[in-house]
This record gives structure tokens, C-alpha cells and sequence, in this order.
């Protein structure tokens, strides 16, 4: 690849002219850009979508509430098998302890996510859930489209039904994880098990419907192809344009250490840059861009802040699902503000409904 | 491209975006503009502007073999976690005799490195000799490598053990096989920053004077920029100038050399590490500043591979090599720490970032690649 981008006249025209930009568009911003322009353009969309020049970051933390799981995606090291060692299925009073920990640090959002476990039905959820927002008012972003899907289905409800309960119980929205993929040739590769597409998108059209709003990722650097990256973006963005419930975009790459893939070769930096500019341009209806420090590091993380990003996501105080897997980065939010004015733009604290609570 | 014109204009940057398109120099004010302006994917375009006028794609890597001979050093320089000094040395005290470091070099035997890269502290017990019989030994081991040795700090000092002046000493360590010099020592050329983190070492007008020197005996050198303590803005637009200032007296410089502080273990721990930003825009500035310059180097060991890798885009046209054996720094901010890297994974970076990688030895030669088993049957060779 040569990146010589001579050829990109009428991207560059549709970006200034904020017209959206088509699947071919999108494929060939991954082929032929190079990085000054993703950087350029990707900036320029940024700055018409937040022009206060802030960055926003939330103070939260994972709660990985269960690691089992039957799923055996090959690329997760984070999950044991149902009746497998160190199994756990975390006690309420640990639950109740993480949560005082992060409200004594300033904190708004737990992350509540874990593994398919066949024995933890809805009234488990509706009881946890209940239980927390009697005692403190932190907002409940949990529960992936896979754990919702295999939730219901184990209790016996329809989607609709089970999340209509778990909203009523205190659920405020989901993350946007296990998206991996949204295109089944890939899914079937790397986890097999897992929902289709369709699936996973109709369950976050569902919520959506229902006023629960969400996040949407994308794992690249697996198996999949440019092509198959730009139709995940294509998918989020119809679905967007459908509901309006994606708050934001996360693209995160593949870890391929102590995984089942483990021929995969580690996407690079500039790869991550290049993903993130063309998700900023191609999602022309979703707010916001999230980095992915945990995967990325400092020094890409920052930069990332000229390709699109315009938030760091959560102060994350620990994701088990990630360092299971030998990674990786924790930057203290002293040094999350630090970097944020180093690129010359603003920090500043949101809620998960991306309201800005201080700009520091 | 409309919207770079657009942003350039943006970021107050547009005039200097006309001087590069007639070839006019840049001037102080300049560089604080490139310093001040948020603006990295600017600064960037301004840059690879003129690396691509330079360099097109190319992209200078070397197989190198790093010889650290001593650690033992008098300069006991603020930023440093490599000294022990020499009055009261810890257990991490050593000298390499010219033999250790044949022994060395012997371990890559096998590999066809190009360059052997020895600097090292400044111990004062070792002799004149030493240094010359150092650098012939190491040439008897690997003829077929270049040897780029000794800072202009440690010229300094070999001249001083010599009792003799430079102009005499340099055509012999050029006989005993020394090729060119590397550009460390250099640090920040500000009498403050001299005094407070380095005061012992050669000042500046002393490292001007050995690189005349070391210019004029027909041995090039590099000279490099180290960033991310207590120097200021200024400062550091003041140093490229005197260094462009320099060059145009000697031409005797081959690359720039921006290089990242590290903290960790040094007397300056406090300070933070320096960022993803910092690097690319040293990189960018001194491409832009030091028009006189033919390469800037991404010093991937200090700034990590992947900002490196994206270095290639902000004016640098050079990532260094392999680097074995390096031992004066750690990379910051890489999970596994490592130190070396292979030549298909360097050639792998360079290409994946849409540049056209291209061997070089110390002198910047171009090694000729070796052709691809397809293109030997295309040719008819054995």
C-alpha cells in the first residue's frame, strides 16, 4: 500500500460538505489515505460535532460480576467453563464494597458485565440491580446484547420482556460490547457460539425502543477483512439511523495473546489510528468516538485524539476481561487530563449520558 | 488539498506553509508557532511536506549492534540511570576490554549488521590506547561493518587523556577504523539547562568545537535534541537554529536525532514521561527547522514502535535498525519491554505504513536489497 490519496477529491468534498459517505467511500479511505489526511478530515468532522474543544471522560468502574461462561469465544482468556476451576460468581457484599470504592473516588457508572452463566436468571439481575439502586443512585450501564439474549432465554421471557424488567429493576443502559464483528463469516470464525449479527443488533433495537440507550464497539485485527470492517460501520450507522440510541463508538483491536487465534499478528498502532479516523467519518450519526487506552496504551491514545476520538471512555479501575489476557495499560486520571492538555484540548468529567459534569 | 490549506490557514500556520513552498528558511518565531499551535496533524502535513521532497517514501533502516564499553562516568549527569561513578562505583561498575567487546560482536557473527554504535560514560582511568585499540579490534572483528563511535563528550575526554589536540588524535581513530560519530552528548544548548542538569560535561561551545573538528577530519556525525525535562520552548527552537547554524558551516552532520527523557530512575523521576504528542511534534519541528539536515530519525527504542511507525508521517525518514544490545534506556510505555527488533518485523512497520523501506549502513549507503528467490529466477541467477 502506497497511501498516495491523490485519488480521494470526492471523499475530501463530501467531508467538507458533511454528505454521508458510502460503503466504497468508507473502503477506500482504508486503503488509500494516508495518515495526514484520516487526521485532517477525521478532525475536521470532530471539531463540527464538538467544537468546545473538551474531552470527556466518565469515572467508573468493571464489575465482572461472573467469569462463567460456556460461549468459548477463542478470543477470550477471561472465561471459565460452567463446573470448571476457579469459576466465581462475585458475592453481593463485594459487589456492594467495589461500588462504595468507586462513589468515594467520585464515581457515577459501573460497568456490570461477565460470562453466560446457565445459572444466573433474571430475578438474580433484577434483585442485584434493585439492591444497588436502593442503596446509592449509580447509574447501571450492564448487561451485553449476549448476556441479555441468553438471559431471557433461560428465563423464559422474550427480549422485550426481559429488558422492560431489567429497566424496571434499574438497568440504565448497555454497553455495546460482544459487538466483535457484525458480519457473520467473521462471527463464525472467532466465536462460534456467539449471536448472529442480526441478533445482537435487533436486541440493541429493542432496547433502544425501549428509551434504553447504549454504546456500540467494534473489535477489529482478528480475522476479518477491510471490506468487513467498513460493513460493521455501515450496520452501526443503519441501525443508528433506525433509533438514535447509540451514544458512542468504540473500536478496539484484537489482543491475540493467550487466546485461541494465536497466529493472529497484533494490529499496530497506525492500523488503530486509521480504524478510528474512518469509524469518526463513516459514523456520521454517532456523537461520540472513545478511545481504547486499555489496548492502545498513553502515546497512541493521545494521538488518537487527532484521529476522531473525543472521549477516553471510563477511568477504568479494573477490566478483568483485558488484563486476563496479559494486557496492559492503567493511566491514573491525573495523567488521563495531563495528555488531554498536552494535545491542546480540554478534560472534562461526563455522566453516562455523556452530560458534562465539570470541566476540569 | 483544499481542507490542508484550510488548516494550515486555521492554525496560523499558512505563512509558514509558503516559505517551505519557496524554500525559504525558517526563522525563530517560526519554530515557536510550530511549538505553540495544538495543531499536530498540521505541524505533521508542514513536515512530511518536506520529507517527501527529500526523501520521497524511503524509509532508512540499519542492522545495527549496540557496544555500551563502560558505564562508569564523572559527569553524573541529572537525567541519566545508566552512570555509576568512577570514585565509588556500585556492583554495576564494568569496563568492556577491547577483547570483551570482540566477544561481544562475535555473538552476531551470523547477522549481517552494518553498524556497530559504541558510546559509553566517561571513565577517566581508561587510556588513550584503550580507545584506539577498542575501535581496531572491533573493526578486525566485523571489517564488513561500520563503526559509528564516541559522542563529542567522549572525543573530549579521549583527547584529553591523549594530552594531544583533536586535529591529531581524530585521524587516528579514523585509521583504527572509526566511520562516523553519533550526534548524543548534545543535549539542550542552553547554559541553564547546562548548569542545572549536566554541568559537568563539555558546555555547549565545547560541543560545537569537537564536532568542527570532528567535521573537518572528514568523519561525519549526527547530533540529536534531548527533550521532555525542564527545557523550555525556546530553547529548544534556539538549539535547532544553532545546529542548522553549525551544519551550514560543516555539512558534516548526516541526521537529527530528537531523543524522548526518560525519568524512571533517574535524579528527575518526578517528571512525567514524555507523550505521544511530544514525539511526533520533536520529530516534525526539527524536519521543518533543520532544512540543512538530509535525515530525521524515529528512535523507536525511546519513542516505542508504534509511535515511531506514525513518525514516518511527521517528518522522519529514518528508524533507526535492529538494536541489539542497547542498554542506556528503557522503551517506555510497551508492555513487554523489549529491546531489539527483528529485521522482518522492521521491514513489516515500515511497509505497513505505506513507506518503502531502504537498508542503509552508517554512512547512509545504500545496501543494495537482496533479490527475492522469484526475482533470481526472473534473471536467470544461481
Amino acid at each position: 500500500m502506497s497511501f498516495n490519496g491523490n485519488g480521494l477529491q470526492d471523499i475530501e468534498g463530501k467531508v467538507l460538505g458533511s454528505e454521508r459517505l458510502s460503503f466504497a467511500d468508507g473502503v477506500r479511505l482504508f486503503r488509500e489515505a494516508n495518515p495526514l489526511q484520516l487526521s485532517t478530515w477525521a478532525n475536521l468532522v470532530r471539531q463540527r460535532l464538538h467544537p468546545d474543544d473538551l474531552v470527556t471522560f466518565v469515572i467508573g468502574r468493571n464489575i465482572n460480576y461472573t467469569n462463567v461462561c460456556w460461549v468459548r469465544c477463542k478470543f477470550c482468556s477471561f472465561y471459565r467453563l460452567p463446573g470448571a476451576e476457579g469459576g466465581y460468581v462475585l458475592p453481593r457484599e463485594e459487589i456492594f464494597r467495589k461500588i462504595e470504592e468507586l462513589l468515594a473516588l467520585g464515581g457515577t457508572e459501573i460497568l456490570i458485565q461477565g460470562g453466560l452463566n446457565p445459572v444466573l436468571k433474571i430475578d438474580y439481575f433484577e434483585e442485584l440491580f434493585r439492591a444497588i439502586k436502593a442503596r446509592v443512585p449509580i447509574h447501571i450501564h450492564g448487561l451485553s446484547p449476549a448476556e441479555i439474549i441468553y438471559l431471557a432465554k433461560i428465563s423464559d421471557l422474550d427480549e422485550r420482556e426481559c429488558l422492560v424488567r431489567l429497566k424496571a429493576a434499574g438497568l440504565d443502559s448497555i454497553p455495546g460490547a460482544g459487538a466483535e464483528m457484525l458480519v457473520d463469516e467473521v462471527r463464525e470464525q472467532i466465536a462460534p457460539y456467539k449471536d448472529s449479527a442480526a441478533a445482537w443488533l435487533s436486541l440493541m433495537r429493542t432496547a433502544h425502543q425501549l428509551g434504553i440507550p447504549s454504546t456500540v464497539t467494534m473489535m477489529y485485527g482478528s480475522v476479518e477483512t477491510v471490506e468487513q470492517r467498513v460493513e460493521h460501520l455501515v450496520k452501526v450507522r443503519g441501525l443508528q439511523e433506525e433509533t438514535g440510541g447509540f451514544r458512542a463508538f468504540i473500536p478496539w483491536s484484537f489482543q491475540p495473546e493467550g487466546t485461541h487465534l494465536p497466529n493472529v499478528k497484533r494490529a499496530s498502532g497506525l492500523d488503530y489510528l486509521r480504524t478510528v479516523a474512518v469509524s469518526r467519518l463513516m459514523l456520521d450519526n454517532i456523537p461520540n468516538i472513545q478511545a481504547s487506552w486499555l489496548t492502545q496504551g498513553p502515546k497512541i491514545g493521545q494521538i488518537a485524539l487527532q484521529y476522531g476520538v473525543n472521549d477516553m471512555g471510563s477511568t477504568v479501575i479494573e477490566e478483568n476481561v483485558v488484563t486476563a489476557k496479559g494486557a496492559v495499560f492503567m493511566i491514573p486520571l491525573a495523567e488521563i487530563e495531563r495528555l488531554i492538555r498536552d494535545a491542546g484540548l480540554r478534560p472534562a468529567r461526563r455522566n453516562t449520558r455523556y452530560e458534562i459534569l465539570d470541566v476540569a | 488539498m483544499r481542507t490542508m490549506l484550510d488548516q494550515l490557514r486555521r492554525a496560523g500556520l499558512d505563512a509558514i506553509h509558503d516559505k517551505l513552498q519557496d524554500s525559504r528558511r525558517l526563522d525563530f518565531e517560526d519554530g515557536m508557532r510550530l511549538y505553540r499551535t495544538p495543531d499536530l496533524t498540521a505541524v505533521g502535513t508542514l513536515a512530511n511536506l518536506v520529507r517527501e521532497r527529500r526523501s520521497g517514501a524511503r524509509t532508512y533502516y540499519v542492522r545495527n549492534l549496540h557496544v555500551n564499553y563502560t558505564n562508569i562516568c564523572n559527569k553524573l549527569c541529572k537525567f541519566c540511570s545508566f552512570y555509576t561513578p568512577p570514585n565509588n562505583p556500585d556492583a554495576r561498575g564494568y569496563v568492556l576490554s577491547p577483547e570483551d567487546a570482540v566477544a561481544r560482536v562475535a555473538q552476531y557473527s551470523g547477522e549481517p549488521i552494518r553498524e556497530i554504535h559504541m558510546v559509553a560514560g566517561i571513565n577517566p582511568k581508561l587510556p588513550y590506547q584503550y580507545y584506539l585499540d577498542l575501535v581496531a579490534a572491533v573493526k578486525a572483528a566485523r571489517p564488513d561493518a561500520q563503526i559509528k563511535a564516541f559522542t563529542m563528550i567522549e572525543l573530549a575526554q579521549i583527547a584529553r587523556v591523549a594530552r594531544r589536540p583533536l586535529e591529531e588524535i581524530l585521524p587516528e581513530l579514523k585509521a583504527a577504523g572509526l566511520a562516523a560519530c553519533p550526534g548524543g552528548g548534545a543535549e539542550v544548548f542552553s547554559d541553564r539547562v547546562h548548569e542545572e542538569l549536566f554541568r559537568a560535561k563539555l558546555d555547549n561551545e565545547g560541543w560545537f568545537e569537537v564536532a568542527r573538528a570532528v567535521h573537518a577530519a572528514g568523519i561525519p556525525s549526527n547530533a540529536t535534541l534531548l527533550y521532555g525535562h525542564i527545557e523550555s520552548q525556546e530553547e529548544k527552537v534556539q538549539h535547532l537554529l544553532h545546529i542548522r547554524e553549525l551544519q551550514d558551516e560543516t555539512h558534516g552532520f548526516m541526521c537529527f536525532v530528537p531523543l524522548a527523557f526518560d525519568p524512571s530512575n533517574t535524579e528527575l523521576a518526578h517528571l512525567p514521561a514524555t507523550t505521544g504528542y511530544a514525539n511526533l511534534r520533536e520529530i516534525a519541528i526539527a524536519r521543518l527547522l533543520l532544512d540543512n539536515f538530509p535525515h530525521v530519525k524515529a528512535f523507536w527504542i525511546m519513542i516505542t514502535p508504534p509511535v515511531a511507525q506514525m513518525a514516518l508521517w511527521y517528518g522522519a525518514d529514518d528508524i533507526d535498525g535492529t538494536v541489539n544490545h542497547y542498554e542506556i534506556t528503557h522503551a517506555l510505555g510497551t508492555s513487554s519491554h523489549r529491546q531489539v527488533m527483528s529485521t522482518p518485523e522492521l521491514l513489516d512497520l515500515i511497509s505497513e505504513a505505506g513507506r518503502e523501506p531502504v537498508e542503509r549502513d552508517a554512512l547512509y549507503n545504500e545496501i543494495p536489497a537482496e533479490p527475492t528467490l522469484s526475482e533470481r529466477a526472473r534473471t536467470g541467477q544461481a
